[in-house]
Order: structure tokens, then sequence, then C-alpha cells
């Protein structure tokens, strides 16, 4: 179990700095290049790492895939949500300019919706391609 | 646009069109991830019942005040997404629409028997999410956004039709291949509107239409129709590009074949006739050109040659996709004669046909539910063992091969005048000739039906195992919309000619 | 007739592309690479939109902030441009009149009043109290040229649905090999032949 120890403390400090990176990514996306679709993928880049270090097993205690399925529908109501919304305050569907806090906050919820449901989205597709191959004993690395 | 209808709370009523997409999308995704099947049927039941209401609701509608219009995030077309109904899609939101419920009723019977348990509540999300995306296509009025949703129904789809793999191994590579064509269909979509997009600069389809005006004889717009038309052709099984469709039909659950073969490639024809009609003028030479001496004869050879090949087969599901190819024929014919009343009699077809393949896939779904029927030699003395589900069978049948009294004469007869008036004798003649083999093939399965004992099981015949009230209650609204459509035409024509109104530009 | 194909080398890249992944799709009985044959068909679709985008010149369609500090305007420009901007035309972009006066000095409408015949949108609630960014003359007009950047927005839209494709595909590759124990098209089909004779 200690054969891999140089991978596994690095990939321990690269993937809380993936995920910030991916926050960077999403946020960033209000002010030039970036957005949720990007930052969902390099979210769970974060997580697939952590499954090649330390096995799918791991990764799956970390985050279930039960989780990740209700992330991805939540993506999808949250997005979809918005627009409910807009149409409550008066507005037509997905008129972020009823929203209080105008058109910046109705973009920031619709993102942070695609992020979630495509971070969630690229990991179940992760787990249920990964599930289905033998793993990898320690020796044939 | 001032809502006339008091009974509905008054944003439901104007926010109507976004409406009747997004509440099936939310509810698929959240159907998925429930963990109980029974409670996510809930949820297609409900949502589906939810859209027939708000699709009738907005066909009353446009019928009564013409277009409606609504612009998604208040960003007025053509610049943002609009959501464009008129005479034209308000019936094929009906449609499909009615069809998802009335398939939603017949569901867990299906989905019990074909399923596997884990597998039950993604099922139904995909089942709702492939619904959202037809609707989405037909309500759209934005290029790009038809691909979007055309993509979402197929995706969801090739999924639908694999999970039959349960039961025949074949679902999966149906599905596969279903996928691969499918996708070169889309693609091959995206393209088309890319050209236009560049000769034009605009993605909404009516201001395209609009600005299409003068560019007849650009070689970047030809372009774009060339590959528009084979993309869509793909995606309704247009004659020779339809060898993904009878394996699909085959294999998938009984359900999925029933809603498929009534709106999915409805969906796909009116998109065509949308796009050929709606944004390229057929006046313009080459696409009225094309109609005539590429459409309608293409339409004529596969009404024949399918339904030649539809006698020839032995699994009876088979047959019925075979005739499905044969009648997007009969579609694509009355679109090629260019006339409104060709136009009229193309989109009778296609609501009576959606109305008698519904009942046959539901009825054959019900056999296969009852004694696991495939083979057309399975079929022998149905007649007496499931006396109910055979008589609405025999109704879509005789539908389809277009007796008197039912909803299928009065659209053959319709496209039959159309194609009198224009002169087209070759067309008369594939129509009869199609007929004929209409004839042969039904009258294989229902001699089969009626005419043989039953078969030997332990040394006695088989006794009478009607199906549940679930599978029966949906085939025989379908099966008696079948008799009512064939007497009281008077709905069905007057839909059909709104939207050849609607399409050949007078006003619905 | 060199210089007529060098002008248009993208045009070339993408009908390349296009030709080999058809091919790959229709004459590979693989069905993995019938996969990858699908996914160059539809990146070559992908290079097409972008390149059709592109403005001789022209700077990226991001609208930089005035001064430091004032990143709220810019978000609405951009937000604006990619989100609603179904239909800026591409030579509009170029110092097009914005429809509409007062409110043009806005960057989000700014954006937004390219298109010619745009009715404008001012949707209710939105404030006029941001200012124009620099590089916007009095009137509104936008003195840099930008490539158009709706393709882009298009193509993100395509690549989704083409991963999703390609993940619904990969997955019954998978369950394909689980059930019949290969990938081969003709393998499948005596698979099925046996099956069926059986």
């Amino acid at each position: 179990m200690n054969s891999h120890i140089v991978l596994k403390v690095a990939s321990k400090v690269l993937i809380p700095l993936i995920v910030v990176f991916g926050l960077y990514v999403q946020f960033h996306g209000d002010f030039g290049a970036g957005g949720g679709f990007q930052a969902g993928v390099i979210v769970a880049v974060a997580v697939i790492l952590y499954a090649l270090v330390f096995g799918l097993e791991e990764a799956r205690r970390a985050v279930p895939p039960a989780v990740a399925k209700i992330g991805a529908a939540l993506g999808v109501v949250i997005y979809a949500g918005v627009g409910i919304v807009s149409i409550a305050l008066g507005g037509n569907y997905l008129d972020y300019f009823v929203i209080p806090g105008g058109q910046h906050i109705g973009v920031l919820l619709v993102e942070i919706g695609v992020l979630l449901t495509v971070a969630s989205v690229m990991l179940l597709i992760f787990y249920a391609f990964a599930g289905r191959a033998r793993e990898i004993p320690d020796e044939e690395w | 646009m001032t809502p006339e209808i008091a009974f509905l709370p008054g944003w439901l009523v104007q926010h109507a069109p976004p409406l009747l997409v997004v509440t099936p999308l939310i509810a698929g995704v959240i159907a998925a991830v429930l963990p109980s099947a029974r409670a996510s049927w809930g949820i297609v039941l409900a949502i589906t019942f939810f859209a027939a209401a708000m699709a009738s609701f907005i066909a009353m509608q446009v019928m009564e005040v013409g277009v409606w219009s609504y612009a998604l995030g208040s960003w007025a077309p053509p610049l943002g997404i609009e959501y464009r109904i008129d005479g034209l899609n308000a019936g094929m939101l009906l449609l499909v629409a009615v069809i998802g419920f009335l398939c939603a009723i017949y569901a867990p019977a299906s989905v019990e028997a074909e399923v596997a348990p884990e597998n039950r509540s993604a099922f139904y999300g995909a089942f709702l999410i492939c619904f959202a995306g037809l609707l989405g296509v037909a309500i759209t009025g934005d290029a790009f956004n038809v691909f979007v949703f055309l993509e979402i129904s197929s995706i969801s789809t090739y999924a639908l039709v694999a999970m039959g793999a349960g039961r025949d191994r074949r679902a999966l590579t149906a599905s596969y291949n279903y996928l691969i064509m499918g996708t070169i269909g889309a693609t091959f979509f995206v393209i088309g509107v890319g050209f236009l997009y560049m000769a034009t600069g605009t993605l909404n389809m009516a201001d395209i239409a609009d600005r299409l005006q003068g560019l007849e004889g650009d070689r970047t717009v030809q372009a774009g129709f060339a590959f528009i038309v084979v993309g869509l052709g793909l995606k309704l099984a247009m004659y020779p590009l339809h060898s993904w469709l009878p394996n699909a039909y085959s294999y998938a659950p009984t359900l999925v074949t029933a809603f498929l073969a009534a709106t999915a490639t409805k969906v796909a024809f009116y998109t065509l006739i949308r796009f050929v009609f709606g944004v390229f003028d057929p006046g313009f030479g080459f696409a009225g050109l094309s109609m005539i001496w590429l459409i309608a004869p293409l339409a004529a050879a596969g009404m024949v040659v399918a339904s030649f090949q539809a006698v020839f087969q032995s699994d009876v599901r088979r047959l019925f996709a075979y005739s499905s190819v044969a009648q997007v024929g009969y579609m694509l014919l009355g679109v090629g004669l260019g006339t409104a009343a060709g136009m009229s009699a193309s989109f009778l077809h296609l609501f009576n046909h959606a109305l008698m393949k519904g009942t046959v896939f539901l009825a054959l779904g019900a056999m296969w539910l009852g004694f696991g029927v495939t083979r057309i030699t399975d079929l022998r003395g149905m007649g007496r063992t499931m006396p109910y589900t055979s008589a609405a069978f025999v109704i879509g049948g005789l539908s389809l091969v277009g007796v008197p009294g039912t909803a299928g004469f009065v659209s053959k007869w319709a496209l039959l005048v159309a194609c009198l008036d224009r002169g087209w004798w070759w067309a008369v003649l594939a129509l009869g000739a199609a007929s004929v083999l209409a004839f042969f093939y039904v009258g294989r399965v229902l001699e089969m039906m009626y005419l043989r004992e039953p078969p030997q099981h332990d040394g006695h015949a088989v006794t009478r195992s009607p199906a549940p009230l679930a599978a029966l209650a949906p085939m025989w609204i379908l099966a008696a919309a079948n008799l009512v459509f064939g007497i009281w035409a008077d709905i069905p024509v007057r839909l059909a000619n709104a939207a050849a109104a609607a399409v050949l530009g007078s006003a619905p | 007739m060199v210089e007529f194909f060098a002008e248009r080398f993208n045009y070339a890249v993408v009908i390349i592309l296009m030709m080999t992944g058809l091919y790959v799709v229709f004459s590979s009985s693989n069905l993995v690479k019938k996969l990858v044959g699908l996914s160059v068909f539809q990146t070559s679709v992908f290079l097409l939109y972008i390149s059709v985008g592109k403005v001789a010149g022209g700077r990226p369609p991001i609208v930089e902030p005035p001064h430091h500090g004032e990143g709220e305007a810019v978000t609405g420009a951009a937000a604006a441009t990619a989100e609603a901007g179904h239909g800026a035309e591409t030579e509009a972009l170029v110092g097009a009149e914005p429809s509409h006066g007062a409110e043009a000095a806005h960057g989000a409408d700014a954006a937004h009043g390219l298109a010619p015949t745009a009715p404008a949108p001012a949707p209710a609630g939105f404030g006029g109290d941001i200012p124009a960014p620099d590089h916007m003359t009095p009137d509104g007009v936008l003195d840099a040229v930008y490539s158009n950047p709706l393709p882009h927005v298009l193509i993100l839209t395509a690549i989704v649905v083409g991963v999703a494709t390609l993940a619904v595909g990969l997955a019954l590759v998978v369950r394909i090999r689980e059930t019949y124990g290969g990938i081969e098209e003709d393998e499948l089909h005596q698979g099925d032949l046996g099956a069926e004779r059986a």
C-alpha cells in the first residue's frame, strides 16, 4: 500500500488546487473566458484523479454515485428553476432582469447549475465505465 | 397575447409555451433519481397529463387568435430564442402530448415485464426527457434550438431502445446503429444550419426566411438545403435512409416502439416541412425542383418497396416497422405535390398514421405481455385468446389498409384526390400498389389471428387471457379515434388545413 | 489557383476531416472505431462553425473593463453577447449603429443592438447606471472589431451534445461486448444468426 507514496502525496496537494482552479474558471466566466461547462469538467477531474491514485472504491466513498446522481438532477433543477422564478417575478422564462440583482445574479445561478450537472455527469460517466473494468493490481503499475 | 380562458391561472396561461417544454424536462431528471419506480411513474403520468392539457389549450388559443410568439428571456426575436406556435406546430404539440399521455398509462405494464428493476426509474426519466425534446423540436422557432432538442430526444431514445436488451439482446446493436445513423443525420442538419447562418447571419427561422429572399442562386443556401433535407431524412426514415428503423422498432421495449412510431418520426417530418416550406421558399427553383424530382419519386418508391418488404417479414413488429417506412412515403408524397391539397392530405395522414400505428403497436405490446408474441406464427388464434386486444388491432390494421369508415381511408382518399388534381398518374398507381400490398401484409396477420386454431399447450388449447386494463384503455382510445375520425373527420381536417395554410403562407 | 485554396484553407481542413470521419464510420467494422470516426466527423463541423465566426483582424469578443473595479458593466456585456445574442451578424460587428440612442451607451445594449433589425430589447429592470466602457465612442459605437462569439456558444452546446452521444455510444459498446463477447460487426452477425438457428 506504500508503493506510490510520491503519487499519493503529490495528488493530495494537487486535488484541492484543481478544485480551486475549477472554481476560479467558474467565477471568471463573468469577466472573460470560463464558465460552468469548463469548470464542471475541471472539478470532475479532481475526483477522477483521486480515483486513479487511491482506487475507485475510495473515490466512491468520497463522492458516492448516488450523490453525483442527485447533483446532476439538482443542477438541471437550479437552471430551470431560475427560469421558473423569473416567471414568478413577472418576467418571461429565463428573464434575468427581473431577478433581484439583475442579470449578474441570474447568470451566476444558472452557471452554478451547469457546474453541478456537468461535474456530476462527468463523474457518473467515469464511474460507469471504470466500474466495468477489472481493478489494476499494484504490481502491474 | 392576451389570455382568454379564465379557469387557468394567469401566469400559467401566459407562459404556457416554455412551461410545456420545461416541466417534462425538470420532472424527467427528478424521475430518473427517485428510488421508487412507482413514484417515477406517478410523475410521468401527472406531467404528461399536464402537458396534454397545456397543448390542447395552446392549440385552441392558436386556432382562435393566430400565431403565438414567446420570447425566451425577454430577448426579442430575432436576437433571442423564440418559441413560435402557428397552425402547423399547434397540432404537432397536441399529437405528441396526447400520445405521450396514453403511452404513460400503458407504461407500468410494459416496464415491469421488460425493464430490469434497477433501470426502471432511469427508464421513466429518459421517457420524459425524450417527450420534452420532441415537444421542444415542435415548439421552437430557432434553427439551432431545433438541433439541440432533436438531440435531447434522440439521445434519450437510444437509451430507451437499448433497454429492450432484457428481452432480446439485439436491442443493443439496433440502438447502436440508430445512434450512428441518428448522429450522422443530426450532424448533417447542423452543417445545413451553419450554411444558412453563413448566408443570412441569423438563426431565427422566420428571419432566415425573410433574408433568403433574393438569395435564390446562392450556392451556400443550396448546399444548406441539401444537408438539411438529407439530415432530417435520416431522422424521419425517408426511404433509402431508413435502415436503422426496422431493428430499432422490433427490439425496443413495446412501450417505446408505440411511442416512437407515433411521435418521433412525425416530429422529424414536421421539422422537414418547416424548413422546406417555412424557411426555404418552395417557389425557389431548386427547392421546388427537388420536391418534384427527388422527394416525390423517392416517396413513391419507398411506399411500394417498403410495403413489399413488409409482406415477407416473419417478425410481426418488424412487419409494421417496414409499414411505417411505407407510410412516411405517403406523407412525403403529399408534400412533394407542393399543393395546398397535397400538404393538407399529408398532415392528415400524419395524424391518422400516429393513431393507427399507436393502436397496432400497443396491441402488439399487449400480445407480447400476454403470450410473448414476436413472430407472425405466434399469433395463431389470438382472436379467441385475446379478443379485445385483437379487435383493437383489427381496427388499426384496417385503418392502415384504408378501408372506408376508418381514419386511414379519409387521408388516403385526400391524398388520392390531391394526386389526381396535379395529374400525377404514376403517383396514383404507386398509391394503389402500396394499398394492395398493405392489404396483403395486414391480411396475413389477421388470417393468422382469426382463421387458425389457438396453439396447443400441454395437450390443451391455450385459454383466454385478456390484457390488463392499463394496456386496453389507451389502445381502445386510439382505436376509437381511428373510427371516429374516419366518420367525422372534422377536427383533424381542420387542423391539417390550418397546418397547410400556415405552411403555404396564407392565414391559418 | 494556389491562392484560391490558401485563402480557404480552413474549409479544406474541414472537408478533409469530414470525409475522413464519414469514411471511417462506414468502412470500419469495429464498433469503437466507428465511434472514433463519428467524433472526427462532428469535430469537423465544430471547426466549420468556429472558422465562420472569425472576423479578420477581430479581437476576442470580451469587452475590457473601463477601469479596474468596475467589472459589473463587463459582466453584462459579455454575458449578453454570449447568452442571448443569437443572430448578431458577423459583418454587422464592424461599426453598426445601435438602434437605440440613450441606452446604447450601455455595454450590454450596445453589444446587443448590433444586428440591424434588432428591436430594442431593453428588458424591464435594466439599470442605466453603469458607465460606458472606454473603447466606445460617446454615441455608443464600438471602436474595436470583435470576432463573432455566437458560433462559439453554439459549438459549446454542440460539443456537449457530442460528448453525450459518445458516452451513450461507448456505453452501448460496453454492453454489446458483455453480451456478445466481441465488438466486430461480423462477429455480432454470426452470433445473432447462431442464436436464431438455436
